[in-house]
């Protein structure tokens, strides 16, 4: 592997605890990881062992309580909300398991919202959009809502959404997790396609081990901590199979 | 970027537009109470305005009357005590402009088929100099006129429209009481005194032909009341001063008995009507000033209903790159676009409403340039005020919290 210093994300001896009403909840312990430009890496494990919370601190939604998050050489830990929000912006692309896009907007406005915040000109915002919207196989649908179309084209809304500020960054937590299996291929197809034609980095939080079996690396958490770091295919059977 | 903002703002408030409608209606509302109330106001002390300057300036009203008979103290007006010599020599004090002594009452006047019921005034040429009254035709009567007590009359406006219409009354005879008087000349027309009685609704004729030969009095070259204008404002207190003393020793009242008449200060009364007029004013703009602080306080309601009805919505747009001024600003646009159309509409139905009073009841409106600004002013600023709490609110959130809302 290249050194540190290259890595897209360094990750440092990672901490997070929830405050709760029975006191700090702790979830991710000592986690170290590093992330190399145009990789693809798969998170699995339980339920409850901390994919989520771990993504949303890499996606700068949310802060560790210990540790070094460096993300593009830069630690994140001593960023403010409006840098914070920056990164989000310009860095970071975001895929949920819910789509989260807005209801009331058509799909190239959803499209072109991260531009907004970026102070893009409206008809360049939605010249991008509509290129986005045609990456992802959508073009015909720009003026419709997003409950006029199908979970799948959801997504590949949401998707164009987090390709539209050209991210160095793909973070996707179960993006396939609504979808069924013809649709789920379809989705990561398309992951993979702008992972190795584009060289975006991507990870992505998975229960299946077919989805996994899409990425190069696989990290497996369990109760917060990191049981196994490597090559999909060198994995473990256990660590490989489908959790819940 | 702000004209995305204000794209989006619209959206969100396209997205309700019935509850868009109705917090825009409490600044409809406090808004147009404003300027409405503001028309009256002010349309009222103008009208207040107008009546004193109409009045004639630095006067003073001499009243017969208030005098002690048998113990028995009499109303104003009621034993008539002031003759013509009084008048006279008051005009001869210092400061004195002019001095009008009157003798008013009522009559049926005729001209052809029209007759009409009015205020006779008997009174001097002077009386024209103390209301600054000017004639819209013909000429006044003179001295000579009030030593032979002639039969002539000016006419009021009201009067002259009443018996003559549209044909010129100089050179006519009129009767008054079946004598007949000749119309020597028209008042310019006065419109409303404080009290609201018509002013134009007059004729004047000579002092003495009303005593005289009009209605008679009960104890010869009596007069009801004395109009005298004082040289200046300044000059007043002097001028009232020296009537009381002037009376007093004319009348040969013992020193601390009761005056048998008594001096007014018109000025000052006229002055005191047009300070309740001004008060009256500000607290009908006060009152439907707190409609538009209910409006605002509607606004932040809703806004804050708002906020929490849409924090996944922030949430997704914090994930991809909203600052929180960004938030901030979205919120804020959207409270002061509702004030500042609601104020729009506000000023509209404010204004239409103004009108229409005026045009149905006839009630005096004042609508200023400065009103409706202020109205604006004071409406942007609430948005602003009551938009900023609920905004604040929204741009706090912390990322992942709104996105995990439910
Ligand atoms: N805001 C929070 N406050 C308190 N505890 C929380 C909070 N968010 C998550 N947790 C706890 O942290 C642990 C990890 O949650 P997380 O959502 O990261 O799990 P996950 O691995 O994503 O699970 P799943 O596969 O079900 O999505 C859970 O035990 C959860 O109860
Ligand atoms: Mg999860």
């Amino acid at each position: 592997m290249a050194s540190p210093a290259a890595a897209v994300i360094r990750i440092e001896h990672l901490y997070k605890e929830y405050a709760t009403d029975a006191g700090p909840v702790p979830v991710l312990k000592d986690v170290s990881v590093n992330v190399m430009p145009g990789e693809f890496v798969a998170v699995m494990g339980p339920s409850g062992s901390g994919k989520s919370t771990f993504m949303n601190i890499l996606g700068c939604l949310d802060i560790a309580t210990g540790g070094r998050y460096v993300l593009g050489g830069r630690d994140v830990g001593t960023l403010n909300k409006d840098e914070l929000a920056r990164l989000r912006n310009q860095v970071i692309g975001f895929v949920f398991q819910g789509f989260n896009l807005l209801p009331r907007a058509s799909l190239e406005d959803n499209v072109a919202l991260p531009l907004i915040y970026r102070g893009t000109p409206r008809s360049e915002r939605l010249a991008r959009a509509r290129e986005m919207l045609a990456k992802v196989g959508l073009d015909a649908y720009h003026r419709s809502r997003p409950n006029q179309i199908s979970g799948g084209q959801q997504q590949r809304v949401a998707i164009a959404r987090a390709l539209v500020t050209q991210p160095t960054l793909i973070l996707a937590d179960e993006p396939t997790g609504n979808l069924d299996t013809a649709t789920s291929s379809e989705i990561m197809a398309l992951f993979t396609e702008l992972n190795q034609r584009d060289g975006i980095t991507i990870i992505l939080v998975t229960h299946e081990p077919d989805i996994a079996a899409y990425a190069q690396r696989l990290v497996r958490l369990a109760d917060g901590r990191i049981i196994y770091d490597g090559l999909v295919e060198h994995a473990a059977p256990e660590h490989t199979e489908a959790t819940s | 970027m702000t004209a995305a903002m204000l794209a989006e703002a619209w959206l969100a408030m396209g997205a309700n537009r019935l509850r868009t409608f109705l917090t825009m209606l409490g600044m409809v509302i406090g808004v147009g109470a404003v300027i409405l109330m503001l028309a009256i106001g002010q349309g009222t002390q103008r009208q207040v305005e107008e009546s004193i300057a109409s009045m004639g300036s630095n006067l003073f009203i001499i009243l017969s009357g208030s005098t002690t008979s048998g113990g028995l103290r009499m109303g104003s007006g009621a034993t008539p005590t002031l003759t013509l010599a009084d008048a006279q020599a008051v005009e001869e004090l210092p400061a004195v402009n002019a001095v009008a002594p009157s003798a008013p009452g009522t009559a049926q006047l005729v001209y052809g088929s029209n007759n009409w019921s009015t205020q006779v005034y008997g009174t001097t040429p002077a009386y024209l100099t103390v209301r600054a009254w000017t004639l819209a035709s013909g000429f006044p009567f003179t001295d000579s006129d009030i030593r032979s007590a002639t039969r002539v009359a000016l006419l009021g406006k009201t009067v002259v429209d009443n018996l003559f219409g549209d044909e010129d009354p100089v050179g006519k005879t009129i009767r008054i009481r079946s004598s007949p008087y000749v119309v020597l000349g028209t008042l310019a027309p006065k419109g409303q005194s404080l009290d609201g009685r018509d002013q134009d609704d007059t004729v004047i004729v000579p002092v003495t032909t009303a005593q005289r030969k009009l209605f008679g009095t009960q104890f010869a070259g009596t007069v009801r009341f004395i109009m005298v204008q004082a040289e200046s404002a300044e000059a007043m207190p002097a001028v009232e001063k020296s009537i009381n003393e002037l009376l007093r020793q004319r009348h040969r009242i013992r020193e601390g008995a009761d005056n048998d008449f008594s001096v007014r200060n018109l000025t000052a009364l006229a002055n005191a009507a047009a300070e309740t007029a001004k008060v009256m004013s500000l607290m009908l703009g006060a009152i439907a000033s707190i409609s538009l602080l209910v409006g605002g306080i509607g606004i932040m309601n809703i806004m804050l209903v708002s906020v929490t009805e849409r924090t996944r919505e922030i949430g997704i747009r914090m994930a991809i790159g909203a600052r929180g001024n960004d938030i901030l600003l979205q919120f804020l646009l959207e409270a002061i676009i509702i004030s500042i159309v609601g104020c729009l509409i506000g000023v509209g139905l404010g204004v239409g409403g103004a009108l229409a009073v005026n045009a149905f009841s006839g009630m005096a409106i004042v609508i200023t340039a400065s009103s409706i600004f202020l109205a604006f002013a004071v409406a942007a600023a609430v948005g602003i005020f009551f938009g900023w709490y609920p905004a604040r609110k929204a741009a706090a959130m912390k990322p992942i919290d709104a996105l995990r809302y439910q």
